[in-house]
């Protein structure tokens, strides 16, 4: 499946998409394969700010647990309302309708080290 | 782990149909070809093949075979029937599991033995060491053979279209069928709480036998009555239905008295075996002091293998287990805890790191079938 190119990606298989200071936030296709059905996602509040590096959320598969980072400096605005009733949007659309939060970004620096789609694609073929 | 992964004679099977594979004790596995949820309700629906070929199968054959198991596991061995199939443990000299593993008796001087993959090594140098003085022949088949575990209610009528012998099997017993070319030992046993069968049968059959099953198997369509499911439902089902998994419930350090399978402990069986003088013992004492429960957990997350549970602040044990049950819809757990805390209905917590998840003793098992 094709990944999208209007984003950029993290080693730890998040997806950014930046629009503006807004920053949405997901999980890659490649993510929610390897965890499988997901459960269970639970993001900080809104409100909550973020340093580069900083664990937005947790999501959870009949599998496993894991942690979503945040790539930037910023401010969680919004939590897919969707996660809570039906948390196995994240399998079925990671990169649309399965999105986990929205940031207001406050500085940026962070989102340079991020890989584009071909590089990610290459990373998760050799991986 | 090192070195190659061994692959089992549905490799290609497995990719042909989608599976994504994962590292299990040495071999490279399917976990799931659709969805673990998707595959479990349809092996409670339905109906499942599991490719199990990973599992240790070992041939004793001789003399002392049954001396030797007898003197290796947990239940009397001396005293069943050829074409029965017996679940047992192998303790150690503590009385906690090396292995647990069922026998099936082919004749008055042959078993065949299925030990968890994990194990498998482990046992055989086990049951080298106790029989060095033994008259026997141990061999490991495990690489030339393959076992399908074909489970859930509609299979003993689909099975009942090649075959009227095998439907009118008990549980817990076996039939050996000459297939044209080969032999396959068909057994009425599994690992899902769901009635069906467990076939073992030559790599070189595999696919003959595959055809079979192929018209009724297509992992996409809810019609059919089978579809290849994997390893992750595997352990959801059998977490359900209340059975344990060795390196979570069952271990060297875990006293078998512990797991609740009291059915496969005969504490003062005739013939002494290792690890019977401890569990004795700990029976004089009154019992275990730890137990492995059932937990219903409240809210949406799942607890995790190693997490504390906790009554009033004080840790009393650890889960063992734990999944979103596909069936109850809710997240359930197998915890070992102090007896005291063990009775049905006591209330307990679950040290999740940043959450602590409120969780009820149950009985077990979770899930019973066509429930």
């Amino acid at each position: 499946m094709a990944i999208p190119d209007d984003r950029v990606y993290s080693r730890t298989h998040e997806w950014y998409k930046v629009e503006g200071d807004t920053l949405t936030l997901g999980l890659t296709r490649h993510a929610v394969d390897q965890l499988t059905d997901i459960t269970y996602a639970e993001m900080r509040e809104p409100g909550t700010s973020l340093e580069a590096g900083d664990v937005v959320g947790e999501v959870e598969s009949v599998k496993t647990t894991s942690d979503v980072y945040c790539p930037c400096v910023g401010e969680i605005v919004e939590v897919n309302p969707e996660l809570e009733s039906n948390p196995g949007i994240v399998n079925e659309d990671p990169y649309g309708a399965g999105w986990l939060c929205k940031i207001r970004i406050s500085d940026p620096k962070g989102l340079e080290s991020c890989l584009d789609a071909q590089a990610y694609e290459r990373e998760i073929a050799e991986a | 782990m090192g070195g190659e992964l061994l692959r089992t004679a549905l490799y290609d099977i497995h990719r042909e149909y989608g599976a994504q594979f994962v590292e299990y004790a040495g071999w490279e596995m399917p976990i799931r070809y659709t969805s673990i949820v998707e595959e479990h309700r349809r092996v409670r629906a339905s109906g499942g093949l599991f490719d199990v070929s990973h599992m240790g199968r070992l041939r004793i054959r001789g003399a002392d075979a049954t001396a030797l198991l007898d003197r290796v596991t947990t239940r009397p061995i001396a005293s069943m029937q050829a074409g029965q199939c017996r679940y047992c443990l192998m303790t150690n000299e503590r009385g906690g599991a090396r292995d647990d593993v069922i026998v099936s008796r082919i004749e008055e001087d042959e078993y065949l033995v299925v030990v968890n993959a994990a194990n498998r090594e482990k046992i055989v140098s086990h049951l080298r060491e106790v029989g060095s003085s033994m008259r026997f022949d141990l061999v490991d088949e495990t690489l030339k053979t393959s076992m399908l575990a074909i489970q859930g209610p509609r299979v003993m009528e689909f099975i009942g279209r090649f075959s009227e012998e095998i439907p009118s099997l008990k549980r817990f017993r076996f039939t050996v069928k000459n297939m044209m070319v080969f032999k396959a030992m068909v057994s009425r046993t599994g690992y899902t709480g769901e009635d069906g069968v467990e076939v073992i049968l030559p790599n070189s059959a595999v696919g003959l036998a595959l055809k079979m099953l192929r018209d009724e198997m297509d992992p996409a369509d809810g019609e059919s009555v089978l579809g290849p499911v994997g390893l992750g439902a595997r352990d959801t089902l059998r977490l359900e239905a209340g059975m344990p998994l060795y390196g979570h419930e069952l271990g060297e350090d875990i006293s078998v008295l512990s797991s609740g399978m009291d059915f496969a402990i005969k504490v003062d069986k005739e013939a002494s075996f290792i690890g019977q003088e401890a569990l004795q013992r700990e029976v004089e004492a009154g019992g275990p002091s730890r137990v492995i429960v059932g937990l219903d957990v409240e809210g949406r997350r799942t607890a995790r293998h190693g997490m504390a549970v906790m009554c009033g602040g004080r840790r009393v044990g650890h889960v063992t287990s734990g999944c979103m049950s596909p069936m109850l819809e809710h997240p359930i757990a197998m915890a070992l805890v102090d007896r005291e805390v063990s009775d049905v209905g006591t209330e307990l917590a679950i040290d999740a790191g940043r959450a602590s998840l409120g969780a009820r003793v149950r009985a077990l098992p979770f899930y019973k079938s066509g429930s």
